[in-house]
């Protein structure tokens, strides 16, 4: 018996809830650093906040020895300039992503990432993450260094990410966490930040929780706060009819409680304007179908006739043999590794099946379906797309390579067929994400305004991971997270006692609790959240206008105040749900804000204003970080180079060493 | 299974995500706990496996097969719009397989690299 609808079918009564229901009970935590969000970024910034003597609590919406989007694994960690083998400085990776970012991304985080990602993926292997071929089973491949035994992906002659067997990042982060005295709180989603005095825009001294499982209260009061939690994964498209949430990058929890309680005490955000689209519920099994990128970079791929297509470098030049997909074109520096977050700028430019792929298939030159063929790679670059990448990556150890070799598929003799989709589908690199419907929007890089410590606009407030503007990938979110770690526990060595406010307490509890009190015949959480990305679509979709901007925000308003407020919730777990959609409804009105803010398109931003068509004027090559203050939002101007201007010092290097805390 | 016909709602899609072998599961609720969603509940009978409540909650990540100890005994399924075109080609014969089909090939043991 494993289904609710086998177990409901017998002559017994429905079950209880299976844990204790202590709805409103408080608990009181006191810490010297609370970091919101057990994920990759958080467990770092815990380690190393602990390390430096503090006591470090953490708020875990999941569970944290393997929830998260690092969760179920990592293959790769990008920007490792520093490891011994790199040919790239950190200031030419920095360089080079901010510049495919078309200068909107977070030069602090970047510049982080490339100083700190070997160290941090050092620290990783010592806490029992391999990270090198020990047992040599793939000696004398083109991508492994024979001396250190580290090995490489997408470019195999600059060498600044390393293949990683990460299938058990998360739980060697727990232990470490674990041993050294951290206090986890599992299955609590953090519900507000706490302020001095109760005020928008003071010091941070704390968060609200409400525990999942059991309805829980807390009330967690910390010296220094960080926030490292994801960004939210379902506010344009939702729904779990076709797949449940598989299809999406990020798990069902990601819903932006990072952006709305910082947006709701008043810290600043960037970029929230940006976005790419989704195929929703249409898209395949993650990484888990026939196609030559990311994971799979630089795989054969045939057509139904068994007819290869070509691979060619950035200016559209044949490449004759398999290894040359996996070096730079001649003249060309470096290439720029999957899982940036930016498609990279033309110096940085990878090597790809032919460009025009879609008219080829159009004209019949290739056949469909197509297939994904390793057997005609190397065996041991066969071995480490499949054995090694897609044997340690997140969301493909159990669901691909496991579920796969066990329903017999050989990399060896097997092609895995590409999904079939109309021919300009596959101008995408991306075939596992389907065909994307330009108005189902999927959250980009928007996120919390920081300074060199990773301190956000608020005292007391720090962030890591994809809760920072412009984060991308685990490496991203492990490094951003050791620093942050770092800097918040030396701000709680100087920083006075946590003084929670009672009123700001009682507010927030009966906000949380209010779905519990409504008419069990009220609308529940999964009608509101597709609600909530029906105004999205329309009227924040592909296309805005001031017009239908506003209208989405008086629709959101009216969403709270009459479906939100009748939503009600029949346990915990559902409590939690139902947080979640004011969270989105929240995150959906910081998005409206910004796109109100920019009265420009934005190519660089995947940003169109029907009323201001003209695409990236100068004038507005900029942020707009935009924050609350006395409940008002309030916009300002922020050079996109921000970080290298006073009160900051002119160069990336001197502005770490300053601030690094090492 | 009561012969008694119930008023009961469709199932939720997808319906299973994973599955339990009531022989090899001692219902120990590891996975119950490793669950990001909290997809499974504990079964209101002791040493009995899961029941899987929220089944459209899953991320299909797989870790509470990870974690299992129990060979076998939790198996995760990807939900069938995704399944059915997950298929692969036999270069050497040209046979079609796919996830899910009825007589499958033999599993391939090797394991991913270490």
């Amino acid at each position: 018996m494993t289904t609710w609808q086998e177990f409901i079918q017998r002559d017994a009564p429905i079950p209880e809830w299976p844990y204790p229901i202590r709805y409103g009970e408080e608990n009181e935590i006191t810490a010297d650093v609370l970091i919101l969000g057990g994920g990759i970024a958080g467990c770092h910034a815990a380690i190393n906040a602990a390390r430096r003597g503090a006591k470090v609590v953490v708020v875990e919406k999941g569970m944290t020895k393997r929830s998260g989007s690092g969760g179920a694994g990592v293959d790769h960690w990008l920007g490792t300039c520093t490891n011994p083998c790199s040919k790239v400085t950190p200031e030419e990776y920095t360089e080079a992503v901010i510049d495919s970012a078309g200068g909107y991304d977070c030069g602090p985080l970047r510049y982080i990432n490339a100083k700190e990602s070997w160290d941090t993926l050092l620290d990783c292997e010592q806490m029992g993450v391999q990270i090198r071929d020990v047992n040599d089973e793939l000696k004398g491949a083109d991508f492994r260094d024979e001396e250190t035994k580290l090995m490489f992906a997408y470019d195999y002659e600059s060498r600044h990410t390393i293949r990683v067997y990460g299938h058990n990042m998360k739980p060697c982060l727990y232990n470490e966490m674990k041993r050294l005295g951290v206090e986890i709180y599992d299955r609590v989603m953090a519900t507000s930040l706490l302020t001095e005095g109760g005020k928008q825009g003071t010091r941070v001294i704390g968060a609200t929780g409400v525990n999942m499982r059991t309805g829980e209260f807390y009330i967690f009061k910390a010296k220094a706060t960080a926030i490292t939690m994801a960004r939210p994964g379902r506010l344009w498209v939702f729904s779990t009819e076709l797949n449940g949430c598989a299809s999406n990058f990020t798990d069902l929890n990601n819903t932006g409680e990072g952006l709305a309680i910082g947006w709701n005490a008043g810290a600043e955000f960037a970029t929230m304007v940006q976005a790419g689209s989704t195929s929703g519920g249409f898209a395949y099994v993650q990484l888990g179908v026939g196609y030559p990128d990311n994971t799979w970079k630089g795989c054969s791929i045939v057509d139904a006739n068994g007819k290869e297509v070509p691979w060619v470098d950035r200016d559209g030049r044949e490449l004759k043999t398999v290894p040359q997909r996996f070096q730079p074109a001649p003249g060309q520096k470096f290439i720029l590794a999957h899982g940036v977050g930016a498609a990279p700028r033309y110096e940085n430019q990878w090597n790809l099946p032919v460009h025009d792929l879609p008219e080829r298939i159009r004209k019949g030159e290739f056949v469909l379906p197509l297939y994904a063929d390793l057997t005609r790679l190397s065996a041991t670059e066969r071995r480490a797309i499949f054995g090694l990448m897609v044997g340690n990556e997140g969301k493909t150890r159990i669901p691909v390579y496991d579920t796969y070799t066990k329903a017999g598929f050989d990399p060896d003799k097997d092609m895995l067929q590409a999904p079939v989709m109309p021919p300009e589908a596959y101008k995408s690199r991306h075939w596992p994400d389907g065909m994307a419907v330009p108005h189902w929007r999927r959250f980009g890089r928007g996120g919390l305004v920081i300074d060199w410590d990773l301190r956000t606009s608020l005292e007391g407030l720090y962030a890591g991971g994809g809760s920072i503007f412009g984060c991308g990938a685990h490496a991203s979110a492990a490094s951003s997270g050791r620093y942050a770690g770092r800097k918040a526990a030396d701000y709680a060595h100087t920083a006075a006692e946590p003084v929670a406010d009672r009123k700001q307490v009682d507010n927030e509890k009966t906000r949380a609790y209010a779905p519990l009190k409504q008419s069990k015949g009220g609308i529940g959480w999964k009608e509101l959240n597709a609600g909530i990305s029906r105004i999205m679509q329309d009227y924040c979709g592909q296309y805005k206008s001031e017009e239908t901007l506003k209208v989405g925000l008086r629709l959101l308003r009216e969403l709270r105040e009459s479906e939100a407020a009748k939503c009600y919730a029949a346990n915990p777990h559902e409590l939690g749900r139902t947080l979640e959609c004011q969270t989105l409804i929240t995150v959906g009105e910081m998005v409206i804000h910004a796109s109100l803010a920019r009265e420009a398109s934005s190519a660089l931003l995947n940003f169109s204003r029907l009323d201001y068509p003209k695409v990236d004027p100068p004038e507005w090559h900029q942020f707009l970080p935009m924050r609350l203050e006395d409940s008002k939002v309030k916009v300002r101007e922020l050079p996109l180079d921000y970080h290298l201007k006073p009160p900051y010092a002119p160069t990336y290097e001197e502005n770490y060493k300053l601030h690094c805390g090492l | 299974m009561s012969d008694k016909v119930y008023m009961v709602p469709n199932p939720p899609t997808p319906n299973k995500a994973v599955e339990f072998d009531p022989e090899i599961c001692n219902g120990c609720n590891l996975c119950v706990d490793i669950c990001r969603s909290d997809v499974m509940m504990p079964n209101p009978e002791k040493k009995k496996p899961p029941i899987v409540l929220y089944p459209d909650e899953c991320w299909f990540c797989g870790c509470c097969v990870e974690e299992c100890n129990r060979p076998g005994a939790i198996k995760m399924l990807h939900p069938l719009n995704q399944s059915i075109v997950v298929s692969w080609k036999r270069k050497g014969t040209g046979e079609y397989f796919r996830l899910g089909m009825k007589n499958p090939p033999p599993p391939n043991t090797r394991p991913p690299v270490r």
